[in-house]
């Protein structure tokens, strides 16, 4: 929170002006038909992303010239908010003249961006990015279509979110793209997570294969490592899932405390992960060989043991000796 | 442009009566009513004079508190965390019945508690809209503490039936809250005639001004403060009375029940030609029956028209409405109502409020019908599914 947050509630002047153009007259609206194809001598491409339960669906036209490859005619057919008819009329003039691989490369983001009146001001709120996906998503989906590519093994193999059709692909990606660093920013950005929230973490009235503060704590740590090598784990630890704490806790004593504990003829066992009360993760452990009965394992020991685990995954680690 | 406001239910133009009368209370009379001075003396009748509009307003006995608050979140809040205190903390009454049509404001309050060990069932709405005696009777159990459920809702304007409900409350011995935010001004709300514990409302949704409402406890209920730290309405509220705002809120009761005939002929008959041209549109559907409703609301689902599109095109042309569902809010929820009463999936984004209030003109209501045909023409043309 902070002073340009408190009043809250501002969207529509959040919008660019090319934004709200293009809400009200948009210039690539409609179909394009097989005969409209034939006479350009082009190949119809359809591809429909979203769903109406969902708050938004988009239909994309392309006519493309089967020897080129380039996109002659692009249209497109919308439900949806006022962002997402402007984003994906945006997005459809921005296929035509290229190549289907070059529009292809096209994202959310260079939509977005498209959309801007000023270079360095964001064309829709955050609130309002998910509109922009969409289109970039049924470019893809288009993409698949021309090129004859099955789009149930490119799309729909790891569906994070099924209420809005979010692939594992697309979490990563938007995360990726977009530098996120909350659940709340994946659902702004991509939908998953916004309906009925199952797919945010374990616990929600259906059980699911991925959760999204699982995917964005692994990838925020990929990012981390690999902009920052040395440093391991930076990633939120308590959002992590217990099977992972456990993972996490053993990758620390390998590498840290046994070591140092070996060196003294002692060994140390983790025996059980509870979760306490504000977020603090008591992390039960067992001593071995000479730490055991040690009266110094007890205070020296565990101020070591609980130090070093702090430092390496999260400061609300708490050692309880078993 | 010349601007048309059918967003009543969200909160409705100060009426310049109401106005009139909290302006001295700014200018020259801007005392402290806790004063012993000629300043506080001159203020109290006005204080006074305004806890017997609202007395008279809702049908309150003397002997019942009505606590002048900020808003009727204020007085959601009071109620339900005060409850937390009163019963559901140390006894084995750890049960509130609520209903998941209410405001946001008892929703989350009732999630806090949950976070402290209280149970609480949200009644979900029977496929016309509405919570029924017989789904209050059902959930009380006998660690049932609180039912809280609103009179009227806001999206729909359906009237909940809060005497039935009140009844079975009194029966199993569970204290009832009603939030009558949506009820006040455009149906009679009287409590002598109707059994309730807790009653809540705020001045801004019947033509007073922002930030003034109030929280009604029957005699005998009892419940803590949750502003602490002052002598103000009787112990109850603490924090200096908002002498021009409790005026405004007493002027703008007396003037709501004056209108309620004229609401239920006038903005009534408003609304209806309003809803009926609307059904004209082809695959249109008007949530909740007529006879139900809150004589200004109208809540509709044009399938193929997603529902702040519509609302972006009502407002090009000046025309104020809202949306319940997905993109219209900082969330993308859709709207439970429409999910609830087992319409299509496919509607669940398409729903638009439009509420009128007794400012509303019969020209505003033919320029929106024209406007409303318009938009929709428009934006189906556009729509992949129309």
């Amino acid at each position: 929170m902070a002073k340009s947050d408190l009043i809250g509630g501002e969207l529509w002047e959040q919008y660019s002006k090319k934004v709200a153009d293009r809400m009200n007259n948009p210039l690539n609206f409609g179909e394009l038909t097989e005969a409209e194809a034939k006479e350009l001598g082009g190949k119809l491409v359809i591809a429909n992303e979203g769903a109406e339960s969902c708050g938004d669906t988009v239909r994309l036209f392309w006519i493309v010239d089967p020897k080129t490859h380039i996109i002659k005619k692009a249209t497109f057919k919308s439900f949806g908010c006022g962002t997402a008819i402007a984003a994906t009329d945006m997005m459809a003039e921005m296929c035509i003249g290229k190549t289907v691989d070059e529009a292809a490369k096209i994202n959310n983001l260079d939509v977005e961006h498209a959309l801007r009146d000023e270079e360095d001001v964001a064309a829709v709120p955050p609130q309002k990015m998910h509109c922009s996906v969409m289109a970039y998503e049924v470019i893809k989906r288009a993409t698949s279509i021309y090129r004859n590519v099955d789009i149930s093994t490119l799309e729909e193999a790891d569906i994070v979110c099924e209420c809005a059709r979010v692939s594992l692909q697309t979490v990563e990606d938007a995360i990726r793209i977009n530098d996120l660093t909350t659940v709340e920013e994946i659902s702004d950005y991509t939908k998953a997570g916004a309906f009925c929230k199952s797919c945010i973490q374990p616990g929600g009235h259906e059980k699911r294969e991925h959760y999204l503060v699982d995917i964005l704590a692994r990838v925020r740590g990929e990012i981390d490592r690999e902009r920052n090598p040395d440093k391991a784990l930076t990633t939120d630890f308590e959002k992590l899932s217990v099977v992972k704490q456990i993972k996490a806790i053993e990758a620390v004593l390998d590498e840290h405390i046994r070591p140092a504990l070996a060196r003294d003829g002692g060994g140390i066992e983790l025996e059980d992960v509870q979760p306490g009360e504000d977020g603090i993760v008591n992390v039960h452990i067992q001593y071995q060989g000479s730490c055991k009965g040690c009266a110094g394992s007890v205070a020296g020991t565990l101020t070591f043991v609980e130090e070093t685990l702090k430092k390496n995954l999260s400061e609300k680690i708490r050692g309880v000796v078993v | 442009m010349e601007r048309i406001y059918l967003d009543n239910n969200a909160t409705t133009i100060v009426d310049p009566a109401v106005r009139d009368a909290m302006d001295p209370f700014y200018c020259h009379m801007y005392g402290n009513p806790n004063s012993l001075h000629s300043y506080g003396i001159e203020v109290r009748p006005y204080l006074h004079q305004a806890m017997e509009q609202l007395y008279a307003g809702i049908g309150a006995r003397d002997e019942d508190d009505i606590i002048i608050n900020s808003c009727a979140t204020e007085g959601n809040n009071t109620v339900i965390l005060g409850f937390y205190f009163t019963l559901l903390k140390d006894t084995r009454k750890k049960h509130i019945v609520t209903t998941q049509l209410e405001h946001p404001c008892i929703r989350e309050s009732c999630r806090f508690l949950e976070q402290h060990g209280v149970k609480v069932t949200y009644l979900a709405p029977n496929r016309d809209g509405m919570i029924s005696a017989q789904m209050v009777k059902e959930a009380i159990t006998d660690q049932t503490a609180l039912v809280s459920v609103m009179w009227a809702n806001n999206e729909t304007g359906l009237i909940q039936p809060i005497k039935e409900i009140s009844e079975i409350c009194k029966e199993r011995g569970v204290y009832l809250h009603t939030d009558a935010v949506q009820a006040i001004g455009k149906v009679k709300v009287d409590l002598t005639d109707v059994h309730v514990d807790y009653l809540t409302f705020s001045a801004h949704k019947f033509h007073g001004p922002k930030g003034i409402g109030g929280l009604y406890i029957r005699n005998g209920v009892s419940l803590p403060p949750l502003l602490h730290g002052g002598e103000q309405m009787g112990g109850r509220r603490a924090g200096t009375v908002d002498v021009a705002g409790m005026v405004a809120i007493g002027k703008a009761m007396e003037l709501a029940n004056q209108h309620l005939a004229y609401q239920n002929t006038e903005v009534r008959r408003l609304r209806d030609k309003l809803e009926d041209a609307l059904l004209k549109i082809d695959d249109i559907l008007v949530v909740g029956k007529r006879e139900l409703r809150t004589p200004n609301t109208v809540y509709v689902s044009i399938r193929g028209v997603e529902g702040e599109a519509l609302i972006w095109d009502l407002n090009q042309n000046g025309i104020a409405a809202s949306t319940g569902s997905a993109c219209a809010s900082e969330s993308l929820e859709a709207s439970p109502i429409l999910t609830a009463i087992g319409a299509d999936k496919e509607l669940a984004h398409t729903g638009v409020r439009l509420s009128l209030s007794r400012f509303t003109t019969e020209q505003e209501i033919d320029f929106t019908i024209y406007t409303i045909n318009k938009a929709v023409s428009r934006l189906r043309k556009l729509s992949t599914s129309y």
